[in-house]
């Protein structure tokens, strides 16, 4: 077993290491395409409440509007750091983020149901050990606010108003739709960041997900529209080849300035042929309904709305 | 000679295609049609607005970084030093972080915030090193600059986490974006802005091919030799650091080429760094320039990381060209 023979198996050895690890490698994967149960998006645990929830955390801010919109807010006990809106939830305790959730102060709050991300599996987890009902939000398209409405609404045992508010938000979306039947829409492009004082790393709403439906809602044309994506790094050339006829730059957080409105809208003249530069139709809208998909999408498809279509 | 004409061969017609590439296709007899004004000519606009400035900025940060590779590793004598060995990178990247997270809004020249303060971050850095390098004790072995190359990185690096962790969501995906690299500049003036530190360090290290091929052998054979060795790396930190910080604060850290570019030319030329330095800086910007092309042609209209580019095609060729000659 001397001489090359010998040596054989260990020359196998880097190859058979790289099909062990790309096979691993494709397993993971996979699990993470096949959509399992346990992913299933809104869909509360196996062993639903008997009662009705009366202490409720919540993680997605989204949702904590549902909650105080339709008339359940009382019930809100804690909710993450990133909630802003409406003003009475300022005097809860946060408990954190979607990357940061602390378990701690959720277990403290006693609660009997936990609004979670599907991704935040560990958090999942920790909460399945203790017992705590959860619900499953996924932020996809701008349809699933109202089916999230509903669906929180079922789960609180509170039908009727979730049923009434998620009716009523349909109805003053297809209002807007109406509004703008037959119209010419404009080729839009809604950007929700870049770099500071630069056209660099320009974060633009893809032809997916809740923005974009609110463009075509609204009475735009998406110009992104193809590119199956939520969220799509735009070049500029991109820019520049798909020349939109509207630009609408989102800003959140916090009041912005007229001067810095206006400074927003001046940086956008380092591209000048692109038509909304050309024709002083680029938008700097400042507010969180933009970005929370929640009951004030119908504020948001309206102030879109009026500047797509003055 | 002819080696290095074949650098710049190469380097001259990879700047010359990669314009008249991309994801939109450009009539090039309409990009120089002047019948038509500019503000009408989306042809022109393309070429002259995006990607001119892209390509000359991946030349640039190509070249940039590939010489303070060479120039590092024969400082260091260490064939796994690069820019980011010292903590210039890291120093240029925290810049960018805090003017990311604190939306700094000047501008100097018609440079942004973003890659004025990453130059400053670059040139703290350089500081720190350069007081480290000149506190040591004469003798000592440059491990101990490795060594607190390695720590500063790590002390900014930690601090850059903290800043991401502490931006709000909008400015953490800013900021994670930065620092995946990227070649889009938008614009002129930040080229122009990190042309001229680029051109002073390259300028000063045409200074040096004799020193580094000595120093890369050893401090003691070079001094026997008459070489000022203490001024031979004083130039030879701050021209790669200028280098270094110039590139990262103009396309953020861009992974691959100062490390590997040196180590591609070394097996082709020699190790002679008469030839290493410039082959090295024609060969950086080549490479860069062509990665670019395929980072914003292969998905388009979606773009990925340059990086992603640089590491793929560099990473196997490197290893093929390793073992080849064993």
């Amino acid at each position: 077993m001397n001489g090359p023979h010998g040596v054989r198996p260990r020359r196998h050895l880097p190859t058979v290491l790289l099909v062990v690890g790309a096979t691993g490698l494709a397993v993971v994967l996979m699990q993470g395409w096949i959509p399992s149960k346990e992913t299933a998006p809104q869909t509360p645990s196996p062993a639903g409440p008997q009662t009705q929830p009366t202490r409720i955390v919540s993680f997605v801010p989204a949702v904590t509007e549902m909650l105080f919109a339709m008339g359940a807010g009382d019930r809100v006990v804690g909710v993450s750091s990133y909630d802003r809106f409406p003003e009475a939830v300022r005097r809860l305790p946060a408990v954190g983020g979607l990357i940061d959730p602390n378990v701690e102060r959720v277990l403290s709050l006693r609660p009997d149901l936990v609004i979670v991300y599907g991704t935040q599996r560990e958090l999942r987890g920790q909460l399945d050990r203790a017992g705590i009902n959860q619900f499953q939000y996924v932020h996809r398209d701008l349809a699933d606010v109202t089916h999230t409405i509903r669906a929180v609404g079922a789960l609180l045992q509170w039908h009727t108003a979730a049923d009434r508010l998620a009716s009523d938000i349909e109805h003053q979306l297809e209002l807007v739709r109406q509004r703008v039947a037959g119209r010419r829409r404009p080729r839009t492009l809604v950007v929700f960041g870049r770099e500071t004082g630069s056209l660099r790393r320009i974060h633009a709403s893809g032809g997916y997900g809740f923005l974009h439906d609110l463009i075509q809602l609204a009475g735009g044309e998406d110009v992104l529209g193809d590119v199956r994506r939520e969220s799509v790094e735009l070049s500029a050339e991109s820019v520049l080849s798909r020349g939109p006829e509207v630009i609408v730059e989102l800003r959140y957080g916090q009041p912005l300035s007229f001067d810095a409105i206006e400074e927003l809208r001046r940086e956008w003249s380092a591209l000048p042929g692109v038509p909304a530069v050309r024709n002083g139709r680029v938008n700097v809208m400042v507010g969180d309904e933009f970005v929370v998909p929640g009951p004030r999408v119908v504020l948001a498809a309206e102030r879109l709305w009026t500047r797509l279509h003055r | 000679m002819l080696t290095l004409a074949g650098f710049g061969g190469l380097a001259l017609v990879a700047c010359a295609v990669a314009p008249l590439v991309g994801s939109t296709p450009i009539d090039v007899r309409r990009v120089f049609d002047r019948s038509v004004p500019f503000a009408d000519n989306v042809h022109a606009q393309i070429f002259f607005l995006a990607r001119l400035p892209r390509v000359l900025a991946a030349a640039l940060v190509g070249c940039a970084l590939a010489l303070s590779g060479v120039v590092f590793q024969a400082l260091l004598r260490n064939p796994l030093a690069s820019p980011d060995t010292l903590g210039v990178s890291a120093g240029a990247s925290l810049g960018a972080m805090l003017a990311i997270a604190l939306n700094a809004d000047v501008r100097l020249a018609g440079v942004p915030a973003v890659p004025l303060a990453s130059f400053a971050g670059s040139l703290g850095a350089l500081a720190i090193v350069y007081a480290l390098a000149s506190a040591r004790r004469r003798g000592s072995s440059t491990t101990v600059l490795l060594l607190a190359g390695v720590a500063i990185t790590a002390l900014l690096s930690a601090v850059v986490r903290f800043v991401q962790f502490v931006a709000d969501s909008n400015q953490t995906l800013q900021s994670t974006r930065w620092l995946m690299g990227s070649l889009d500049v938008g614009s002129y003036p930040p080229l122009v802005a990190a042309l001229v530190p680029t051109a002073a360090a390259a300028a000063a290290m045409a200074t040096l091919p004799r020193m580094l091929d000595l120093v890369s052998v050893g401090t003691e054979s070079a001094a026997a030799r008459g070489v000022n060795v203490e001024r031979a790396e004083r130039v030879a930190l701050i021209s790669a650091s200028l280098a270094t910080g110039a590139a990262v604060s103009l396309a953020g850290p861009v992974a691959f080429v100062g490390i590997v570019v040196p180590h591609l030319v070394r097996l082709i030329v020699g190790a002679h760094h008469r030839l290493v330095l410039p082959a090295a800086g024609l060969f950086g910007a080549a490479f860069l320039v062509l990665c670019d092309l395929l980072a914003r042609t292969l998905m388009a209209p979606v773009e990925f990381p340059v990086g992603v580019v640089t590491a793929v095609i560099g990473g196997p060729f490197f290893l093929w060209l390793l073992f080849r000659r064993r």
